[in-house]
């Protein structure tokens, strides 16, 4: 369960740590944007290295730098495989029967394999440095523009909100289910991964059905507590903004303008 | 004389079926409530209990008849905001009622709602969480907090609110021993304390001997009504609706059965040990 949360939050009390969230997201959209003008594999060595240092600046352990790439590392190596066998062009290389690995593929590879490695650890830094409910908060007023065109910004920050307060409550519900059915003969551990995921079924429903009931129930309680949607609500935490907000957003920015000027 | 605060006249809900039937589960109940009193609603499985809670906040609207809390009409989509403020309700599962990923949060959440100021928010936070004793527990996630904990915090998230009356559906059912003496004390020294009207609906007969009058619910109506001492005296055929007599009133009944003379406000053991030892 822990390893699918992409960039689990390690609280920590560093610049980074400290930032409004909604700076965190503007600026991790420009850094994005950054990453797809860059043209030269200077440009990403100059990028990388002011990631690295940011993140050092964290004062995280710095193998969780990397440690974030895991989850895609089949994404990346596909990636590379495909553009060095497909990608024509340029000097043939390597030939081995009908397969040619040729220049413009062992450029083109390896320039998306870094593109995507960067964003995948840009992101991760981002995500490890912020709390889900400062994010839950940042977005919610992010979207708040784009209510007129009915995107629901507080309910999804609300949704957020919910399933991260019920994530716990869920996981050790999972788990009195499942011994519960061990109990009764149930096998979760063997046989192969169809009849595994079979096996599941009576673990599963239990968990969704008891699931719809506590929606139920806490829809019940939150309109008793006077909820009534984001329409004049006011916020125990009000997001602020500081200089150092706007050193961060300053800086970004002129990477971003850095790279377009003199196309690196 | 103290002031009407919950007011419900000739009140009627159906509930409808899947199959299109209704299901009639508050049957022309007519009832008033004081401020300040503590009552305690008691009665079978589908008496209708707990939809009587859900009608005295607005969150279900009666067929007929008429609910008002402090002159504020249910029925009136307007009202229904005030009527919520005044009337806290506190639920039977204390995971299903808790939004926020903090303790503190949690008790902003109504608040938050409220519109009320962020200053003033974390000012009435730490005195809910002063008054249910909760207020080292402020930071905390609230799956960390065990099962008496989680239903003062839901107590503590309705006080903030400053509430009038604490509507409570069965607050201790789902609690060990040690977590309902918890919430108890809790909701008794509201009552005490802050005057705050409670509407305490239990399947714990013990629970409704401290109250100012017990109300017992049978097939939507009131069955019997009246303080502890006559409700559990053995006039009320309790057995008959499949509710038991607490084992003090009822040994003392048998007392009495017996010629001993014991005055039937004699409800707890150590009002009885008491009684008992002084008479000899």
């Amino acid at each position: 369960m822990r390893s699918l949360t992409l960039g689990h939050y390690l609280p920590g009390d560093s610049l980074l740590h400290r930032m409004d969230p909604r700076v965190k997201l503007v600026s991790l959209l420009i850094l994005i944007t950054a990453l797809f003008v860059i043209e030269t594999f200077l440009g990403f060595v100059l990028f990388g290295s002011f990631v690295f240092l940011v993140f050092l600046s964290t004062r995280l352990p710095w193998q969780y730098f990397f440690r974030g790439l895991r989850p895609v590392f089949f994404i990346v190596l596909i990636t590379l495989v495909l553009h060095f066998l497909f990608t024509k062009g340029g000097q043939v290389y390597i030939r081995w029967g009908p397969l040619t690995v040729e220049e413009a593929g062992i450029y083109l590879g390896s320039f998306m394999t870094l593109r995507l490695m960067l964003l995948v650890t840009t992101t991760v830094m981002i995500t490890l440095t912020t709390s889900p409910i400062a994010f839950a908060d940042g977005i919610e007023y992010l979207l708040r523009p784009f209510r007129r065109i009915g995107v629901p910004g507080h309910e999804i920050a609300m949704m957020m909100t919910i399933a991260l307060r019920f994530i716990p409550t869920l996981m050790e519900e999972g788990e009195k289910i499942r011994k519960a059915q061990m109990a009764r003969g149930a096998d979760f551990e063997t046989g192969n991964i169809f009849r595994r995921a079979r096996n599941m079924v009576p673990l599963l429903v239990p968990l969704f059905v008891s699931a719809f009931r506590r929606a139920d129930e806490l829809a019940v309680a939150m309109e008793a507590r006077c909820y009534r949607g984001g329409q004049g609500r006011t916020r125990l935490r009000e997001l602020q903004t500081r200089p150092l907000d706007y050193c961060g957003l300053t800086t970004v920015t002129a990477i971003l303008v850095f790279i377009i000027v003199t196309g690196v | 004389m103290r002031s009407v605060l919950l007011d419900l006249k000739n009140v009627t809900f159906d509930y409808i079926l899947e199959d299109k039937q209704s299901l009639r589960a508050v049957n022309g109940l007519s009832l008033q409530v004081e401020e300040g009193e503590y009552i305690a609603l008691i009665g079978p499985n589908g008496s209708g209990k707990s939809t009587l809670a859900r009608l005295l906040n607005a969150l279900i609207i009666p067929l007929s008849g008429e609910v008002k809390v402090d002159g504020y009409a249910t029925k009136v989509e307007e009202h229904r905001w005030e009527i919520r403020r005044r009337v806290g309700m506190v639920f039977q599962n204390p995971d299903n009622q808790i939004v926020a990923t903090t303790v503190q949060e949690d008790v902003a959440f109504g608040l938050e709602n409220l519109g009320i100021e962020t200053s003033e928010i974390l000012k009435r936070i730490t005195e809910a969480l002063d008054r249910v004793g909760l207020r080292a527990y402020a930071e905390h996630a609230p799956h960390l907090l065990s099962g008496g904990q989680k239903q003062r915090l839901a107590i503590a998230g309705v006080i903030a609110m400053r509430p009038r009356c604490l509507v409570l559906d069965e607050p201790t059912a789902m609690l060990d021993p040690r977590g309902r003496k918890e919430v108890l004390d809790t909701i008794h020294s509201m009552n005490r304390q802050e005057n705050i009207t409670v509407v305490h609906i239990t399947h714990f007969m013990e629970e409704a001997l401290q109250a100012d009058r017990v109300i017992v619910m049978n097939r939507g109506e009131i069955a019997a009504m009246g303080k502890p001492e006559t409700i559990f005296n053995g006039s009320t055929d309790l057995h008959l609706l499949g509710l038991e007599v607490p084992p003090i009133p009822r040994l003392a009944e048998m007392l009495r059965a017996q010629g001993l003379t014991i005055p039937m406000n004699v409800l707890g053991a150590d009002d009885l040990v008491s009684y008992l030892c002084s008479s000899k």
